[in-house]
């Protein structure tokens, strides 16, 4: 590991969400790279975190049950009529 | 999904295969945001039914100037804190609007050098330990995942949920909850970091 200037690898983990949202300013943005270029553990920090939102991503959404279903569609049934 | 006036003219028609599919739809990111204020699963799901009913007797009134789906949202909230109140129970809202009051660290400090290391302050000590590329999918690893997820604070667990779980963008999480830019992203990132984490200890735990 390369120590990279201004930016230390403490500083830069909590950067990892803003610049996946490219919310970085450009100043930022350009030491938040120049720092990973050079940095196994950075690289690899932000590499897992890549991987969380995708393996986040693969979970199944809560679903609705079918009792909870059935009695929405009714209310919707006696809304409908009552409007 | 309709586009909204599509939607709300099916809906005011009293049209039942829009209705049901949009109930659908919302439905796991509605319980994510009740669960915010509600204490236990079956309330949460509770303050839905009642949400979709408001709904309903509200729609007549409703004018576009948001998205469908923000209204919604709105009136879930609304509907929680009602019954929040109602119960005496108090509401976590401090911890919804301001979370950077209260810092936390995405990375265990300890895993860092010190500031006043000569060669590399603030560097990796103990960086993170590679993840098996092939057991991130195994159904062991979802049910960790879900443990970290419901293990979070409940802001943090609203914003990841409905983010990265429902994938919704990032305007209509910070309009559902009410957050600041800022804030949504301060959250994201913690709850990020700490499924991170939960991956890590349980993928590649340290040797001792």
């Amino acid at each position: 590991m390369i120590d990279t200037e201004a930016l230390s690898c403490q500083e830069l983990v909590e950067l990892v969400t803003d610049y996946l949202e490219e919310a970085l300013e450009e100043r930022d943005l350009r030491a938040f790279e120049a720092h990973l270029a050079h940095c196994d553990g950075c690289a690899e920090y932000l590499e897992q975190m890549r991987t969380t939102i995708r393996v986040v991503g693969t979970l199944t959404p809560n679903d609705l049950t079918q009792a909870a279903e059935t009695v929405l569609l009714q209310a919707f049934r006696t809304w409908k009529r009552s409007s | 999904m309709l586009p909204d006036d599509e939607l709300v003219a099916a809906l005011r028609a009293g049209n039942e295969q829009a209705f049901a599919a949009v109930v659908r739809e919302w439905h796991a990111g509605l319980t994510r945001v009740a669960r915010i204020f509600t204490p236990t699963r079956a309330v949460a799901d509770e303050v839905v039914q009642e949400t979709w009913l408001r709904v309903l007797g509200a729609l007549d009134r409703f004018e576009g100037r948001s998205s469908l789906k923000t209204w919604v949202f709105r009136i879930l909230v609304n509907t929680a804190k009602t019954r929040a109140q109602r119960e005496g129970r108090s509401i976590p809202f401090s911890a919804l609007h301001d979370p950077a009051r209260v810092p936390e660290a995405a990375v265990d400090p300890e895993r860092f050098l010190p500031d006043d290391h000569p060669h590399h302050p603030g560097g990796w000590e103990s960086p993170p330990r590679e993840l098996p590329e092939d057991r991130l999918i195994a159904g062991e690893t979802r049910e960790v995942i879900e443990r970290a997820i419901e293990a979070l604070p409940a802001n943090q667990r609203a914003v990841i949920s409905l983010r990265d779980v429902e994938g919704w963008s990032s305007d209509e999480v910070r309009n559902a909850l009410d957050l600041s830019e800022v804030n949504q992203r301060v959250l994201l990132h913690r709850a990020r970091a700490r499924v991170r984490q939960a991956l890590e200890d349980y993928l590649a735990p340290e040797s001792t």
